[in-house]
């Protein structure tokens, strides 16, 4: 199969996991879009490391897994402890950064 | 030899010693203060006449003496010394000073009895000596500027002695200040004899004058500038137009202030200047022209205005304005004048001391009234001061046989044989000169010691008149004056000045001694007058008499008036001073005030506008950002995906292109 597919997959999955964090309010899923996004790269990554023949791409989308799991731990953990205390998963709820 | 040299620094160093004992030797002083004072004065002017003494048993080529006492700034190219230099010029000066100086001390001494504060008043005025002496001893310019701005600093706080009336305090603001003009200008002129010789010693700038020093190499139009600015230092000082307008307010200070610093010594600084500098002046012909120009403008303007005036001191300054225009005329005429100069500043001063101190016996004896309109018919009062002020009267008008006609008769000659055109008009001014000399003196004359007794039967204090002078308070206030004779400390300088008046002239001149004297230092010609002498003596006899005609026909045939009338526009603008003060206030005060007005307006628009505008501009850009920090982090995210999608889009075109 043609790997340049797999790329218009990958860009795909990416704007529909942009879409997602921009317009969605609730956190866990403007943070389930996130992962999509990232996961739209690793797949970019993989089909350019097979069209390129090397195996740079997959090296890299190892460490983008292993950094997206800590980001996991650390951002569920978040959104959590942001719940209990506002009783709200609403990203536009937490604006008290604004001026 | 050697020690005369040494009695130089002597000279200044007894009022100095006078002036630092006084001033700060506390009320302990007070009973023997003005005793202190006068003695020391006397005794510089002993150390003077030791010196003429010395001087006189020397041969004419000898009579510099120079004494060095140490280096006051040593600086690699620039040597200021402490050094006096004594010749004919500085001697004749010296005697003036100390002379007249002395008698006004002893003068002062009766007229300064109630005064609580007369240990002060002698403190100044040995002040005023030593600094006098100071710059006419100097034996550079920049020592000379020293005693310069000491005679400055003495006539200021003189002025105001009587600071508590308001008017004495303005007056000597307003005469420190005119005369700052004055002294820029010889400041600038130190700066550019320093500039262009690398030194400003007399003696290598100047040289003698039959050998000149190193003016002689220098530019003409360099030469002029040095000589216009040490013309704009003698105008000041010496009440020239046009920095004249301090002098007739300076009569606020007391009486003997008036005759020491405002008649005698002090405003014939000026003219010490411009002989002294003598070598530059002659070889700057255009700055001789406005020198002649500035002394027959303000012989003429300083005797309109002595016309005018019913206070009998500022009758006598512009009097003194007028007299000293005569000098500075003389002095712009070059060789031919400057012993003349000289020689009638030296006979001025002893008339017009003499005629001041004549006004202060006449005030003192009058509840210090010194509106002339309430005076009249003292001659029978006051018999002493009414002939000394008789006599100075007849030197001051140039009477034959008196000080005045002699000096005043070598300037008019000396005026026509300038030779050409203005020679003509320079003997006209000073001939029209001698004519109002003539009629505002007996002018004074007439309405002081002739005619009705216009005192009696009324009080004779004004409200304008000086109703602070604090002698008043032992006549009594409001009372009418008991006209008096004046105690014997003040008549008997009035007495010696007298002689001075009458005799000085004639000893001057016959035998031309006074030529011979001041010629090897000044230099002298003969200018080829159109007119012989005796024509001009004739010619000013003439004007002489018609003067005095016109001022019997108005002010001895007729009663004066006590309340002065309205008089025509001349004399109106004439009581005003000419106008001086209006034209000052109306260009210099204005003008002054526009200009820092127009500054503040730029500073408030341009400066202020590019600093605020900025800073403004600055806070309204961030105000607009401050927008973008909305705390919604999708709004974030928006822009975070703008920015790559843009950073993406650049790199393709790059690409691209």
């Amino acid at each position: 199969m043609n790997p340049v597919n797999y790329l218009y997959l990958a860009a795909l999955l990416f704007t529909i996991g942009a879409t997602g964090v921009l317009i969605r309010r609730n956190a866990i899923v403007v943070f389930m879009c996130i992962e999509l996004m990232l996961n739209a790269c690793n797949l970019a990554f993989v089909a350019f490391s097979r069209m390129h023949g090397n195996l740079d791409g997959q090296i890299i989308a190892f460490f983008t897994m292993v950094v997206a799991a800590a980001e996991v731990v650390v951002g569920l953990a978040i959104i959590v402890s942001l719940f209990r205390s506002r009783h709200s998963a609403s990203v536009d709820d937490a604006s008290l950064m604004k001026l | 030899m050697t020690n005369a040299e040494n009695l130089i620094a002597l000279l200044i160093a007894a009022p100095l010693l006078g002036a630092a004992v006084l001033l700060t030797g506390g009320r302990r002083l007070d009973a023997v203060g003005h005793w202190v004072g006068t003695i020391l004065a006397a005794a510089s002017f002993v150390f003077g006449a030791i010196l003429f003494a010395d001087l006189l048993g020397k041969n004419a080529e000898h009579r510099t003496l120079i004494q060095h006492l140490w280096t006051w700034i040593p600086v690699e190219g620039f040597q200021a010394d402490v050094t006096f230099r004594l010749d004919q010029l500085s001697m004749t000066f010296v005697l003036l000073i100390t002379g007249v100086g002395s008698l006004i001390h002893l003068y002062s001494i009766g007229y300064m009895e109630h005064d609580e504060r007369r240990r002060r008043f002698f403190g100044y005025l040995n002040l005023f000596l030593a600094a006098m002496l100071l710059l006419v001893l100097a034996d550079n310019y920049l020592l000379l500027y020293v005693g310069w701005e000491g005679v400055g600093l003495a006539s200021y706080l003189l002025i105001g002695f009587w600071q508590h009336k308001p008017s004495a305090a303005t007056a000597a603001k307003k005469a420190f200040l005119v005369n700052r003009v004055g002294d820029m200008g010889l400041s600038i002129a130190i700066m550019l004899m320093f500039t262009t010789f690398g030194t400003f010693a007399f003696g290598p700038v100047l040289g003698s004058h039959e050998k000149p020093g190193l003016v002689d190499g220098a530019s003409e139009a360099t030469l002029t500038g040095i000589a216009l600015m040490l013309l704009l230092a003698a105008c000041g000082k010496s009440a020239q137009v046009p920095l004249q307008s301090w002098l007739g307010d300076a009569m606020e200070g007391p009486t003997p202030v008036s005759a020491l610093i405002h008649a005698a010594t002090m405003v014939t600084a000026g003219v010490y200047l411009i002989v002294r500098s003598a070598n530059i002046f002659n070889l700057a012909p255009d700055a001789q022209l406005v020198v002649t120009v500035v002394g027959a403008v303000t012989l003429l303007f300083g005797a309109i205005v002595g016309c005018a005036k019913d206070d009998i001191k500022k009758a006598l300054a512009g009097s003194t304005m007028s007299q000293i225009g005569y000098m500075v005329l003389a002095a712009g005429l070059g060789p031919i004048g400057y012993v003349f100069a000289i020689m009638h500043l030296v006979t001025h001063g002893f008339f017009k001391a003499g005629l001041f101190l004549g006004a202060g016996s006449v005030m003192h004896g009058m509840n210090d009234e010194v509106d002339m309109r309430k005076y009249g018919g003292l001659r029978k009062y006051m018999p002493i001061t009414f002939v000394t002020f008789g006599l100075g009267y007849l030197a001051i008008i140039g009477f034959p046989g008196l000080s005045g006609f002699f000096s005043k008769d070598k300037i008019i000659e000396a005026a026509f044989a300038k030779g050409g055109t203005e020679g003509w008009i320079l003997g006209a001014c000073a001939l029209l000169g001698a004519a109002i000399t003539a009629f505002y003196m007996t002018r004074v004359m007439l309405m002081t010691f002739f005619g009705e007794e216009r005192w009696k039967n009324q009080p004779t204090r004004s409200p304008e008149a000086p109703s602070a002078e604090p002698a008043a308070a032992h006549h009594g206030e409001h009372a009418e004056p008991h006209p008096h004779e004046s105690p014997k400390s003040m008549t008997i300088p009035m007495i010696v000045l007298a002689f001075g008046s009458v005799f000085a002239g004639g000893f001057f001149s016959i035998g031309d001694r006074f030529l011979h004297w001041l010629e090897p230092v000044t230099g002298h010609s003969e200018g080829d007058s159109p007119l012989s002498a005796a024509t001009v003596t004739g010619a000013t006899m003439v004007c002489l008499l018609i003067g005095v005609a016109i001022a019997w026909a108005q002010y001895g045939r007729r009663p004066v008036p006590v309340v002065a009338p309205r008089g025509s526009l001349l004399t109106r603008a004439a009581r005003r001073d000419l106008l001086q003060d209006d034209f000052n206030h109306v260009v210099l005060v204005r003008g002054g005030e526009h200009l820092t007005r127009s500054l503040v307006y730029v500073d408030h628009t341009l400066v202020d506008g590019v600093v605020n505008g900025t800073a403004a501009s600055v806070g309204g850009l961030s105000g607009r950002m401050r927008k973008l920090q909305n705390g919604f982090a999708r709004s974030y995210a928006v822009s975070m995906f703008g920015g790559a999608a843009i950073l993406v889009a650049a790199t393709l075109l790059m690409r691209a292109v």
